[in-house]
Order: C-alpha cells, then sequence, then structure tokens
C-alpha cells in the first residue's frame, strides 16, 4: 500500500490552495496514509490549515529558521529525509515544487514526474508534453520513491473543513547549506481574487494596447469579481507584470469562467486555459485562433463592448 | 573567481522539435511524429546561450562551453551554438534519448572535469516539459540553484538572481559556482549571421561518448502510451454585449 507525503505550499502563513489540489491526486491513489509536511519557520496557523484538508492521515512540521523562504535548496533537504518513510512525495506543479521537486528527487537518486494529470494506478500516471499537445502514459519503477508534481489545474480541491488530522513536530536533523540566500520578494500588492485558484478570471492581450489601457480590464474583472490574467503578448509588452501570465510558461488555470480580451489565442496561451469551465473570447478578429477553442465567440472592439457588457450586467 | 575573468560558462543546449511545428501523436500511439519535422535549439537554451555570451561580453567570463547530449548528428545543432558566439562545444555522443537525471548525471561528470563558474540551462525543454534537469544538477553537484531566471547579476563571486515565481518577482543571492535556470524574458537571444557560421567551423567540438562516462543511465520511468490531448469543441458565436451577458446568465457563470 501507498504511504504518500504531500508538501505543503505556503505564502505569508497562509496555506496556498495548490496543497489541497495535490492532496486530491493523493486520494485517487488508494493510500494507505497521506500526510502533509510544512516547512516553515512559522509552522502553527500554516499546519492548522492543513490539518482541516479532507483525506489525510496526519501533518508533520519542520519550524526552522533557514524555512523562512521556500528555498529549494533548503527545503530539498528536508524533503529527501522525511521521505524515508514514504513511497510517494507529491508537490503542486507551481513554481515552488517545479523549483524543489526536482532537487528533492535528484537528493534520493530518483527520477521525477512532471506535471502530474491523472493516476491509473499507484506508479502509473499521465502528464503532458509538447505544451499540452501530446499526453503520455508514465509508469515509475515500484522499488523507488515516487518524486511528482501535481498538476493543479487537473485537480479539484480536497475540502478543507471536514478533517481534524493530528499535528507533529518532526525532527530532521538536517544540515543545511549557507550557499543561497533570500533577498526579496517583490509581490503585487492586490485585493483581487487569486489567479490560480480563481473561479472567475479576466484576462486581456495585446489587443488592450497599452498599460493604460489595461485598466478596463481590471475594472471589469473587479465588476463581476473575477481575477485578472493576461498572455505573454501583454506581460512581455510591460501592460501588466509577469505573475499575471496564464499559458504554458505561466500559470495553469482551470476556472468556471475564462473570458480572454483581445487575446488571440496562441498555442502556448490555450495551454493555459483548456481546463476552464466556459470560455468566453471577445476579439475584433473573426479569424483568431481563439474562437477555434471558445465556447462563446463575440467580434467586436473590446473598448466598445466592455463598457456595454458592464452595462447589460446591470 | 573574484576577479571572474577565469571563469568559464557551461550552457545546456539541447536539440527539439521547433516551437513552430504542430505536434501529431502517432495513430498507434507510440509517440509523436519526427520524421522530417524541424528541429531547432530549445529556446529557454538559445536565452541561456545569450546570457552567457553577454555575461563574457560584459568580462564576467572569459569563456562559453555548450554542451549537447544526443547522437551524431547533433554536430550542426551544436555548430549553431558556437555560430552564436560559444567558444567551443562538448557532444556526448548517445543514441538513447536520456532522462532528466541520467542528463544531470552527465552534466556533473563533464562540471567536474571542467570547473566552470557557472551552468546557465533553460528551465524547461519544450519537447518533455520536465523542467527538471537544472534542479537535479545543482543537487547531485551540491551548488545554490536559481530557477526561472528574468534578471542575472554577478558581482564579487556571488550571482544575484530575479526569479518569476507565481506570487512575482523573487530575488536571491548564491555564491558561486551555481546553476541557473532561464525563464523567457531573461533576454532575446541574437541572431547568426552568415559570417559567423563560416567562424564557427573552426570552433572544436569535444566528442565524448556516453557510456564512457560511468554514469547510471537507466531509465527509471517508462513510457507507455502517447494519446493526443482532447479537443475542446468550437462553440457559438453570440452577436453583442446584451446576447453574451443572458447566456452567461442562463449557464449561471454570473
Amino acid at each position: 500500500m501507498s504511504k504518500i507525503l504531500v508538501i505543503a505550499e505556503h505564502l505569508n502563513g497562509k496555506l496556498n490552495p495548490s496543497t489541497a489540489r495535490a492532496v486530491s491526486a493523493a486520494t485517487a491513489i488508494k493510500a494507505e496514509t497521506i500526510d502533509v509536511l510544512v516547512l516553515s519557520d512559522k509552522v502553527d496557523a500554516i499546519a492548522k490549515e492543513a490539518a482541516k484538508i479532507q483525506g489525510i492521515s496526519r501533518v508533520f512540521t519542520v519550524e526552522r529558521a533557514e524555512n523562512a523562504h521556500p528555498l529549494a535548496s533548503m527545503l530539498a533537504p528536508q524533503i529527501a529525509k522525511a521521505a524515508a518513510n514514504y513511497s510517494h512525495v507529491f508537490v503542486p506543479s507551481t513554481t515552488f515544487g517545479k523549483d524543489v521537486a526536482p532537487r528533492a528527487a535528484a537528493l534520493l537518486g530518483v527520477a521525477q514526474i512532471s506535471d502530474v494529470m491523472s493516476a491509473e494506478g499507484s506508479h502509473t500516471f499521465k502528464r503532458p508534453i509538447y505544451a499540452g499537445n501530446a499526453i503520455i502514459t508514465v509508469e515509475a519503477d515500484p522499488s523507488q520513491t515516487v518524486v511528482a508534481t501535481i498538476r493543479t489545474a487537473s485537480w479539484p480541491t480536497a475540502a478543507d473543513n471536514a478533517n481534524s488530522a493530528p499535528i507533529e513536530a518532526l525532527d530532521l536533523d538536517v544540515a543545511l547549506p549557507t550557499h543561497t540566500r533570500f533577498v526579496e520578494l517583490k509581490q503585487g500588492k492586490s485585493d483581487r481574487p487569486d489567479l490560480q485558484s480563481a473561479s472567475r478570471v479576466v484576462s486581456g492581450g495585446r489587443g488592450v494596447g497599452s498599460k493604460e489601457n489595461f485598466e478596463i480590464i481590471y475594472k471589469f474583472a473587479d465588476k463581476i469579481g473575477a481575477a485578472v490574467g493576461a498572455s505573454r503578448a501583454a506581460v512581455d509588452a510591460g501592460y501588466v507584470p509577469n505573475e499575471l501570465q496564464v499559458g504554458q510558461t505561466g500559470k495553469i488555470i482551470a476556472p468556471e469562467l475564462y473570458i480572454a480580451i483581445g487575446i488571440s489565442g496562441a498555442i502556448q496561451h490555450l495551454t493555459g486555459i483548456k481546463d476552464a469551465g466556459t470560455i468566453v473570447a471577445i476579439n475584433k478578429d473573426a479569424e483568431a485562433p481563439i474562437f477555434e477553442v471558445a465556447d462563446i465567440g463575440l467580434v467586436g472592439d473590446l473598448f466598445k463592448l466592455i463598457p456595454e457588457l458592464e452595462q447589460a450586467i446591470g | 573567481m573574484a576577479k571572474g575573468i577565469e571563469m568559464k560558462i557551461l550552457v545546456g543546449y539541447k536539440r527539439v522539435v521547433d516551437y513552430n511545428v504542430r505536434i501529431q501523436v502517432k495513430p498507434d500511439g507510440t509517440g509523436v511524429v519526427t520524421d522530417g519535422v524541424k528541429l531547432s535549439a530549445n529556446p529557454f537554451d538559445d536565452i541561456a546561450l545569450e546570457e552567457a555570451l553577454r555575461l563574457r561580453e560584459k568580462g564576467v567570463a572569459e569563456e562559453v562551453v555548450v554542451v549537447g547530449i544526443g547522437p551524431a548528428d547533433l554536430t550542426a545543432h551544436l555548430r549553431n551554438g558556437l555560430a552564436m558566439g560559444a567558444n567551443r562545444a562538448i557532444h556526448v555522443v548517445t543514441s538513447d534519448i536520456v532522462q532528466p537525471l541520467t542528463a544531470a548525471r552527465v552534466l556533473l561528470k563533464l562540471i567536474e572535469k571542467e570547473l566552470p563558474g557557472l551552468v546557465i540551462m533553460g528551465k524547461q525543454a519544450i519537447d518533455d516539459d520536465a523542467n527538471q534537469t537544472g534542479q537535479m544538477l545543482a543537487a547531485l553537484w551540491d551548488r545554490p540553484q536559481a530557477t526561472f531566471a528574468s534578471k542575472i547579476e554577478i558581482a564579487d563571486g556571488k550571482v544575484t538572481v530575479t526569479r518569476e515565481v507565481d506570487a512575482g518577482l523573487e530575488v536571491l543571492q548564491a555564491d558561486l559556482p551555481a546553476v541557473i535556470t532561464t525563464d523567457l524574458r531573461l533576454n532575446e537571444p541574437r541572431f547568426i549571421k552568415l559570417p559567423d557560421i563560416m567562424k564557427a567551423k573552426s570552433k572544436p567540438i569535444d566528442t565524448i561518448e556516453l557510456a564512457s562516462l560511468s554514469v547510471d543511465a537507466h531509465d527509471q520511468l517508462k513510457t507507455t502510451h502517447y494519446t493526443a490531448p482532447g479537443k475542446r469543441s468550437k462553440g457559438v458565436m453570440v452577436k453583442d454585449a446584451s446576447e453574451l451577458v443572458s447566456v452567461l446568465k442562463q449557464k449561471g457563470l454570473l
């Protein structure tokens, strides 16, 4: 029977919803135990949140000053040590997980499976390659620890109010390097919903035209309580910061409603939204590739249509 | 290292199916169609090479070495890296497709011989999209890693890297040597000019058989099947804003 360790992702003392999605992937395998590991300099609040996730057995915590920031070179040796008691280690496939999981896998001398979309068994998984243009079935060696990152858009968030798993401090006794130092995190301040977990997302592309014009996207998103995203073209052009990028190299998201405004629909962008419930495209070019994947399309000038939409919503 | 002038930069330089090629899964599910399709440098590796060249041009590094792992005909690809400006190339020859852990082990062997001050690689290759090799190499080498770099500054034997992370931009500082993986906005790679292609012909390519490196190269992961992704079907067009809003309200989305 499988024993799965899920590594908690968190920021500013709060658990990231990606953790509960990784737990969903763990529950898809008939596991004997699913434990969550919280590595932080202040574990209490995060561990309490994690303990509520449905399906988990225990929360383990490692509180160390070195865990104040998610530096892979600090976290990976601890994860590798903790992995000794487990058959699987799952980490969300976010920039956090992509950074730390391969480092932990290499310390264990094992391969890593990236972006798990589904589990066909305890050691058989599906994952995308070629920007999602092909899906492969991968079999891992059952004699080795499985280290995998979980493609969050493919998995639901496990219920987070249905459990009170015990929380235990773990003493891993791992020497940590001093060669890497956190300097700062430049984070955009926003009261809007989080792009990665929002149920509605409004994204703007090159068609929006400028940083100033992007206000119309923010305003519309606020009107319907949506998170704001952007295409790579809009980020490259400096209209919005990088953390808003949706697509193959940005965030891969699965909102119930995705509204793409002034986005032509490059394949790399479509990779990031193909798990969305309903895709709406608004573009002045009726031939734009985004209309090939949109559930609902509207051709026209976004600067005329957005105020009309706001009015129609009331 | 403090002077920087002796620093060597190793660049991982992978050849992949060109990003413009529409990938087709073979009907029997044994792979994707690669016969006759255009192959190019992995775009993230071009960014890695460009950054290494800029560091050399700034006088921070002295030599840039591109490394490729692949079959005999990989030489032409490595020549492109030399034409772009690398001083020399190392070709690790194998007819097998190597998985990230094996690639990291191979690179570690080369590092032990070459002693670079910095390794720059693409954050992922656009074929397997694994996003692992740089991190694995840093682990095996027991050195710092800075993934998803959008800015790199080197001074006094230390590197300061701005990383594109989900929450925004993270800045970290690491001692050299270190492994950095590149994100899209780090730079815009230069185009290769014709005279440089001629010059590249006389630049050295060292050839090493992978089998001679005594690394554990066995595949721990087996790919058993390839399928095409499920397609979203084409939807409906609406005529104006009010129709769009009423459709969304009907679906309970607004």
